[in-house]
């Protein structure tokens, strides 16, 4: 009802400003950003687990998302300030221990569950990873919107360089590339540290399958 | 999981000969998307969809609701009681409601207006959503092969294609996607499920088009609102409402860049 008010409004006042300037009126693009962000809260209910806090933009995403629109990269000088805010939100292990199970680490890579509105709410999330990864051989059903992680350690080592750079990008992938397309597992809290600790045992352990 | 049950769903199939190739990844990606387009074809034949297309067909000739019409005198844009043509030139701007409508909201609109129903259409499939998913699927029909023209001309209408655009960037949740994580490269894919380019003409016209559509993994009948709902719900977000703005928006969007691809639906999916 509100929602028919004030666009019969709206095309009242575009109708006004055609014949007065004799133009198409369109909203700025200013004006465009402001009603497709009062639009994208408007438009959702919140439901089950998913509150509606889930609809605010935070730094990063908006700038993001605005140089999408604008089919433009991030300017330099503010990808360096998300990604920057983004380093600041790791938390590196408290016992100094990166590894887990690897076992473990693959049933967290094939489950795609976790944070919906038709999950329940407090079970144990899945890392979605071979959503977008090819990780072990013998997994043919994987996405392909990520990397091949395929060999990720027996490639890479096991030098602390390489640990660090594997737990920081599973923690937050902003502070590594800020507008890429992988979710962050930490701040978010879709991943405890134990489950991550688990991924990077599937990734970098010798003794995983995927390494060998 | 649904992904994983397609898996098994080409394996069984007998295409699953990839499985024991030991071939390096790049051919075997090629081995298993020669798979996945055979199940494809194997789908097309027979759509169970024709059930809500005469389903659809009886509902708009019969009068029903407290005024007693059937909504053959509905306006889909080109005039009223006219369906060819219709759902490819949809969503439009609507001067007698004063909004762009998409298809489903249009015919609820006119279940309203013509029939004097207050339609519960807030839940798929439930209420009267359960009518105009065979409506949709009727009038979708009878666009089948003509071009998608989705107008530009009233301003509300360019409005809307700019508050798409701005949807399907939107990144928000608690694992940031958008519309565009997935949606915004060509030849990627979710486990196995190949994901449309919806910026590219080609990709956007088929995937637009592609709904109303049956899935055989449930055996419902999909419309494009409950498309994106679901899309919305994997995305992690809070549920998208029928008929909102950002539900229409993203159809122009889509159907706009979509312009001149030929219509497919009602089509079959896994």
């Amino acid at each position: 009802m509100m929602r028919n008010q004030f666009f019969l409004a709206l095309g009242g006042a575009s109708a006004v400003a055609l014949v007065a300037a004799g133009c198409v009126a369109i909203p700025s693009s200013a004006e465009l950003d402001k009603v497709a962000a009062d639009m994208m809260v408007a438009s959702f209910k919140a439901k089950g687990q998913a509150g509606m806090d889930r609809m605010g933009q935070d730094a990063v995403n908006a700038a993001c998302s605005a140089a999408d629109v604008a089919g433009k990269d991030l300017d330099s000088e503010l990808r360096k300030k998300v990604e920057a805010q983004n380093m600041a939100m790791i938390k590196w292990p408290a016992d100094g221990k990166y590894f887990g199970d690897w076992k473990r680490g693959e049933s967290i890579a094939q489950s795609g569950r976790g944070m919906t509105y038709s999950d329940q709410a407090g079970a144990s999330n899945g890392g979605n990873c071979y959503n977008c990864h090819q990780i072990s051989k013998e997994e043919l059903s994987y996405g392909t919107l990520g990397p091949s992680l395929y060999n990720y350690g027996k490639l890479r080592g096991n030098s602390e360089a390489v640990l660090k750079y594997t737990w920081g990008k599973l923690y937050n992938a902003k502070a590594y590339n800020a507008c890429t397309n992988m979710p962050r597992f930490g701040p978010t809290n879709v991943l405890t540290e134990a489950q991550m600790k688990d991924l990077m045992a599937l990734l970098l352990d010798p003794n995983s399958p995927i390494n060998k | 999981m649904i992904k994983k049950s397609w898996a098994t769903w080409v394996v069984g199939l007998g295409l699953g000969a990839l499985a024991s190739t030991g071939a390096m990844a790049l051919e075997q990606k090629s081995e298993t998307e020669k798979g996945i387009d055979r199940y494809r074809e194997l789908l097309q034949d027979g759509n169970p969809a024709e059930l809500w297309e005469m389903q659809g067909e009886e509902l708009w000739k019969k009068k029903a609701g407290p005024k007693n019409v059937s909504l053959e005198q509905c306006d889909l844009g080109l005039g009223p009681g006219v369906i060819k043509g219709a759902y490819v030139s949809l969503p439009r701007y609507f001067a007698d409601a004063g909004r762009v409508m998409d298809l489903e909201v249009r015919l609820a609109w006119c279940m309203e207006k013509l029939q004097g129903i207050t339609p519960k259409v807030a839940q798929y499939d439930r209420g009267d959503h359960k009518n105009i998913v065979a409506l949709v699927t009727y009038i979708a029909t009878a666009s089948k092969g003509l071009p998608v023209n989705v107008p530009q001309s009233h301003p509300e209408e360019k409005k809307m294609y700019q508050l798409g655009k701005r949807a399907f960037f939107h990144r928000t949740g608690p694992y940031d996607f958008s519309c565009a994580t997935c949606h915004s490269a060509e030849n990627v894919r979710i486990r196995l499920q190949g994901l449309p380019d919806l910026t590219k003409n080609q990709p956007a016209g088929q995937a637009f088009t592609s709904w109303p559509a049956y899935r055989v993994s449930n055996s419902q009948l999909w419309p494009m609102q409950k498309r994106l709902e679901d899309c919305f719900r994997q995305m992690r977000y809070p549920e998208l409402q029928f008929g909102s703005d950002a539900s229409v928006a993203l159809s122009v969007y889509m159907g706009v860049n979509g312009k001149g691809v030929p219509s497919l639906a009602p089509t079959i999916k896994r």
